[in-house]
């Protein structure tokens, strides 16, 4: 009875748009099995995280009123009120960073397993994009509960943008809505918040989602090499999936006992005009910048330490975006290669300043 | 035997996602029932119905976190202030007999329209809107104070 | 010879026919330069550049059209320096210091001529003024004192009640700093000179100097202005129960007071000292350190008990305040409803500052009466706060229930996936033997 209704519908569907090509590639489609397939996983994890965040972003919205005198004030109502509002509240909040987190493996594992080269540039590029969206997904959600460190974080935040050469102040002014971090801020970090950047994230997603389709999944060199009859893969539908499945209900459990058991606070309310609380920091992801920043003397030769960082940072970043368009090729025999060796760099470098940032 | 394995992994899989389901439906939907307290706005606050006050006559109502003294004047007009004293903070009152404002702390003393007129307070009550609709009392933030 | 009213009027006519000629928001052209035209005395004064010091072009008494003359006399229309200085015309000059009070008095001593300006208006300065240490040793022949014009200045006077006026409120202590601070000065009256540095410390002194609370008490809200004078011991309650009336009100009816009466006490000023009036602070009460009461207290009497007794029920009470309070932050922090607590917490406040009004009895039952009140406030919102964080923690408890199906449903997935796989593997192996 049941299957029957479903054929039915597929039935009706098909005649209409013609299924066979889609049902043919889901049966192809398939997954190579090695010893790096774990990191295989990592995209979907972010991308489970990031439908969650859609989700409980469209709860939170209905109870929060952006505004100086409401945003904390309508947070408070939303955690005290609102049955299971701390719930969601703090499963957003956890599960922002959780998704940038896995981001940032999902990216380290795509280049260690060099998986940007040809023909998956763009792949590579409009995840970069995706990884910075994050970022900024963050950035401006942070503000919202207009508490004492979500302000002055957001101060010292816009200040660093407002210290670029040349377009800085006015992009501070822009961001800021004014030449200070007030209401106006609020709102416009709001309106970025969930329209701006869930468009924008949407349709970079869907680019690296269909190019991810287009190319299948990448394979390492060294299996890349082998003959045919030594691969091995699982096919995607319904292995892979599966396996996906259980990870991401994995990965929703732990989400929701961070949630439960270490509930996002509510801080107290921003003052404006109190002095600004010890232990100001930007959240962990933007630590290693920030960390860097604050290390810089003062003067570097001609230029002021912290612009000189902030170009460095832009061009690094670019950089690192356009790796798959000029990452070094070692001989194969060498034991150490290049963008290995750089990557291991960058990790360790992030890491040292992360660390730093929160022991100094 | 092997279709019965395949039912139990079957009813597992069911029972698991029905309890799972269950579980994140809970909340979701309790979430977006209306809390039984009307969302505070910030702005204006609900004091009663008219009759509730009689002339001459003083009630403080909780406007949010803020203490408001709602006043019926003996002409039967309403006028509402912070009922935070200007002096050391505490919750001033309406007075039948002085036809006052006065705070018992250290005997500060305000006229009907929130002057500061005797004792230690050294600045007036800031006062509130008051707006009667529908016989419903209404009280609101004055609007050219933030 | 004394200027008549003819020349008052004269002069106000004059500064009249200024204000019709010229409209008086025409701002381009100086008052003064406007009355050139139609005063002899400014225009020749500046002209020679011997305007009086300190002249404010909006000095009242210019603005209200009383020209120079109307109170040097003299003729303001000639522009011969000889007519219009002349005596017989009724110039007077610059009068004698000791002239000065009635030289002022003149109108300011005669309702009928001020009245027309403020209808209630007060014209008994002169006659409070020489009932002043001022006025009286003026009248002894000592010109060191102060006269109308050293406190209101001669040509920059404003009403009291505008800033700029040299006696509005905030001005008031440097304007009596100015002969009161300087010790060389008041070397032969033999009073001390500390007054104004002791003052700006005060709590008065702080709100009115640093704040600008105009409601704070200067120098004349307790000395009294045109007839200053040191308070007397009888009346300093007064002075202070002005503003404090509670404060009077319950100390008025203790035992004590009439203690002090007998023992030539200065009532408030015995604990609270005067120009220096710290802010107060519950030490004060008790048998510690900063104690006022053990000056007279000894342990075993009374009073020492009773001081104890308070000190003990206000520390109870601010420290179970203090601890609601960091409840609360706690609350605040974690995003539980802290509303109710804070109300409670206002109210504990509230008792707090009243029996610190009603320490004024000296009567340990009627302060406990508050702070019991106070207390009660002060233990619901402490139970209140733990009961937040008990729920806090409470809710977790539905986690275990969605984690219990989470693990059952990954553990049917994943015995699926076993099943599927192995099922694959055969169906493979059949395929391909
Ligand atoms: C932030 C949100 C992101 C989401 C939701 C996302 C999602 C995905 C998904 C679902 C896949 C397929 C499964 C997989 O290979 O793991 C994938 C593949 C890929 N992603 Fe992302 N991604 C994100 C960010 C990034 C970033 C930051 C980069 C690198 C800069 C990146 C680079 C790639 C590459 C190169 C592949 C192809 C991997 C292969 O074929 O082996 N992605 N992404
Ligand atoms: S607190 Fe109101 S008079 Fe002191």
């Amino acid at each position: 009875m049941k299957s029957n209704m479903v054929k039915k519908v597929y039935n009706w569907l098909d005649e209409r748009y013609d299924l066979t090509p889609l049902i043919e590639f889901a049966r192809h489609k398939k997954v190579p099995v090695h010893e790096h397939t774990i990191w295989y996983y990592m995209g979907g994890v972010t991308l489970f995280l990031f439908l969650i965040q859609i989700f409980t972003g469209i709860l939170l919205s209905m109870y929060y009123q952006p505004g100086p005198d409401s945003s904390y004030e309508s947070l408070r109502f939303l955690l005290t009120k609102v049955r299971f509002g701390w719930l969601i509240r703090s499963i957003h909040s956890w599960s922002a960073n959780l998704m940038i987190f896995f981001a940032f493996v999902h990216m380290f594992s795509t280049f260690f397993t060099r998986a940007y080269k040809k023909p998956r540039e763009l792949t590579w590029v409009t995840g970069f994009i995706l990884l910075s969206l994050s970022m900024a997904f963050g950035f401006s959600g942070y503000l919202l509960p207009w508490n004492e460190l979500a302000f002055f974080a957001t101060k010292v935040g816009t200040e660093i943008v407002g210290a670029v050469p040349v377009v800085g102040p006015i992009i501070m002014k822009v961001l800021r809505g004014g030449s200070d971090v007030t209401g106006a801020t609020i709102y416009r970090f709001y309106a970025i918040h969930i329209t701006l950047l869930p468009a924008l994230f949407m349709l970079v997603l869907a680019l690296h989602l269909v190019f991810v389709q287009k190319h299948g999944m990448s394979e390492p060199e060294h299996l890349a090499n082998l003959p045919e009859s030594r691969k091995k893969y699982i096919p995607f539908f319904p292995n892979f999936l599966l396996r996906d499945l259980i990870l991401w209900l994995i990965v929703f459990d732990i989400l929701v006992f961070l949630a439960v058991y270490y509930p996002w606070e509510l801080g107290l309310k921003a003052d404006p005009f109190a002095p600004a609380p010890a232990g100001i920091r930007p959240e962990w992801y933007f630590m290693f910048m920030f960390q860097t920043l604050k290390l810089l003397p003062g003067h570097i030769l001609f230029i002021e330490g912290e612009v000189l960082g902030i170009l460095i940072f832009m061009v690094g970043g670019l950089l690192w975006m356009l790796v798959p368009f000029w990452a070094l090729k070692g001989r194969p025999d060498q034991r150490i290669q290049p963008m290995e060796f750089i990557g291991v760099v960058v990790l360790i470098y992030i890491g040292v300043m992360t660390i730093l940032g929160y022991a100094l | 035997m092997e279709l019965n394995r395949r039912k139990f992994t079957n009813m597992l899989i069911g029972g698991g996602l029905l309890g799972w389901l269950a579980s994140v439906l809970y909340p979701l939907f309790t979430y977006l029932i209306p809390p039984r307290v009307e969302e505070q706005s910030l702005n204006s606050v609900k004091a009663g119905k008219v009759d509730d006050f009689p002339p001459n006559s003083g009630k403080i109502i909780k406007f949010g976190r803020k203490p408001v003294l709602l006043i019926r004047t003996e002409t039967g007009d309403f006028r509402a202030f912070s009922a935070t004293c200007t002096h050391l903070d505490c919750i001033v009152q309406y007075r039948e007999d002085t036809k006052h404002i006065w705070c018992a702390c250290h005997n500060g003393m305000f006229d009907l329209t929130g002057k500061n007129i005797a004792g230690p307070p050294p600045r007036p009550l800031m006062p509130y809107g008051v707006r009667v609709q529908k016989n419903e009392i209404i009280i609101e933030k004055p609007t050219n104070l933030g | 010879m004394k200027i008549g009213y003819t020349s008052i009027f004269a002069g106000l006519f004059l500064g009249m026919g200024v204000l019709l000629a010229q409209p008086q928001d025409d701002e381009k052209t100086s008052y003064l330069q406007q009355l050139v035209e139609v005063d002899q005395c400014v225009a020749c004064h500046i002209e020679e550049e011997a305007l009086p010091e300190g002249l404010h072009e909006n000095d009242i008494h210019l603005r209200e059209g009383l020209s120079c003359a109307g109170c040097h006399g003299g003729d303001p229309t000639s522009d011969d320096m000889d007519i219009a200085m002349d005596p017989a015309r009724g110039y007077i000059g610059i009068p004698d210091k000791q002239e000065v009070p009635s030289f002022c008095g003149k109108c300011h001593s005669d309702i009928r001529f001020m009245r027309r300006f403020r209808p209630q208006v007060e014209t008994d300065q002169e006659v409070q003024y020489y009932t002043s240490r001022h006025g009286r040793l003026l009248k002894a022949g000592d010109t060191k004192v102060a006269v109308c014009t050293d406190c209101h200045t001669s040509h920059a006077v404003f009403p009291a009640s505008d800033p700029r006026s040299s006696v509005y409120p905030t001005n008031v202590p440097e304007t009596c700093k100015r002969c009161h601070s300087d010790s060389d000065y008041m070397a032969e009256y033999k009073i001390p000179t500390d007054q104004y540095e002791k003052f700006a410390e005060s709590v008065h002194g702080v709100a009115l100097l640093k704040k600008k609370d105009v409601g704070s008490p200067a120098c004349n809200d307790c000395h009294g202005n045109h007839g200053a004078l040191p308070p007397g011991v009888t009346s300093i309650g007064q002075v202070c129960g002005n503003c404090h009336i509670n404060n009077l009100q319950y100390f008025q009816k203790t035992k004590m007071a009439e203690e002090f009466k007998k023992m030539d006490l200065h009532d408030c000023i015995e604990c609270h000292g005067y120009h220096a009036v710290p802010p107060t602070n519950d030490e004060m009460v008790g048998v510690g350190e900063q104690s006022t009461c053990i000056d007279c207290h000894d342990e075993g009497d009374e009073g020492y008990k009773a001081a104890v007794e308070i000190r003990a029920m206000l520390r109870n009470l601010t420290t179970a305040i203090d601890s609601a309070n960091t409840l609360k932050k706690q609350i605040q922090i974690i995003g539980m409803d802290d509303l109710d607590i804070e109300y409670l917490l206002k109210d504990a406040h509230q008792q707090l500052i009243h029996a610190r009004t009603v320490i004024h009895t000296f009567d340990p039952k009627q302060v406990e009466e508050k702070t019991k009140t106070g207390l009660d406030r002060a233990k619901e919102a402490i139970q209140l706060a733990l009961e937040e964080i008990e729920e806090y923690h409470r809710r977790r408890k539905g986690f275990l229930f969605a984690t219990l199906f989470t693990t059952l449903l990954i553990i049917g997935l994943f015995i699926k996936l076993r099943q599927i796989e192995s099922e694959q593997k055969e169906d493979a192996h059949r395929r391909e033997p």
